[in-house]
């Protein structure tokens, strides 16, 4: 089995890493922003795990991508606590209308 | 080349989770595009990460996701919708992104880096999985990182369920 060029790989990651940019900056509705930025890390991994394929007997990069997993899914969990609330607070989950924590 | 279906996988699936209309088409979009990079983890000899992929993102992350589409959106009215707001500055910023990365990785020529031109590549020559190595490390040299991320585990969970309840009731 041949190798994957390791530019294809570092390319895709930079694909799916301008497409999670885009889904943090354009979309209205605050869980498609963390979709977009768990999107972010994914591409972020796949660099890492890339990379630790010439790594064999240290492994680094998947051990970094691990924690990386592990950091993501505790600000996964935060995260949509907050969104909860602030659905409940304003009524609404689109970010361009939460404008002040005073007035509803 | 397996690397191939799946890349042109993830890229689309992630290209339709953007432009869709639909919150829930867009979490699902997002299901596949995890599912395609727990694939190309394994092509890239990264087993367990690939395992860990599957449990924690589509297993974890994802339901939480679709929890709180569920109950941050009414379904009667419009704001089950996922509109875009600044597509114009969107599209900029991340093609911007997008075209500098390439650019750099094509010029850059990582393949011929010397430390990866004097690193081995075949991890399966003389084992079968990066489990057994995985476990010596986590439990020798990044331990106190290890530890550390469990401890943070710990306080997220609490955070997030102490932040998700209604204090009125309480």
């Amino acid at each position: 089995m041949e190798q994957i060029p390791l530019e294809h790989i570092l390319l895709l990651s930079a694909l799916l890493f301008s497409i999670g940019v885009f889904a943090v900056i354009s979309k209205r509705h605050a869980v498609v922003v963390l979709m977009g930025i768990e999107l972010i890390f994914n591409a972020a991994n796949l660099n890492l795990v890339a990379f630790s394929r010439h790594d064999p007997a240290l492994l680094q990069g998947q051990l970094f991508s691990l924690f990386v997993i592990v950091v993501a899914a505790a600000e996964a969990a935060v995260a949509l606590a907050i969104v909860l609330r602030v659905y409940q607070y304003f009524k609404t989950a689109h970010v361009n209308e939460v404008v002040s924590a005073d007035n509803k | 080349m397996l690397f191939y279906l799946f890349a042109a996988l993830a890229v689309l699936s992630g290209a339709y989770m953007v432009l869709t209309r639909n919150l829930l088409y867009a979490g699902f979009s997002l299901l596949v595009t995890l599912l395609s990079i727990a694939g190309i983890y394994v092509l890239l000899y990264a087993d367990f990460v690939a395992v860990t992929q599957l449990m924690v993102y589509v297993g974890g992350v994802l339901v939480l996701i679709l929890f709180g589409i569920m109950l941050s959106s009414r379904v009667q009215d419009k704001s089950v919708r996922s509109e875009s707001v600044n597509k114009i500055w969107g599209t900029l910023v991340a093609g911007l992104v997008g075209v500098g990365l390439c650019y750099t990785i094509l010029k850059a020529n990582i393949s011929s880096l010397p430390w990866l031109l004097a690193a081995e590549t075949d991890v399966l020559g003389w084992q079968k999985s990066t489990v057994q190595m995985i476990g010596i490390k986590l439990m020798t040299d990044v331990v106190v990182p290890f530890e550390v991320v469990s401890l943070l585990l710990l306080i997220a969970l609490m955070g997030a369920a102490y932040i998700a309840t209604d204090k009125q009731e309480l």
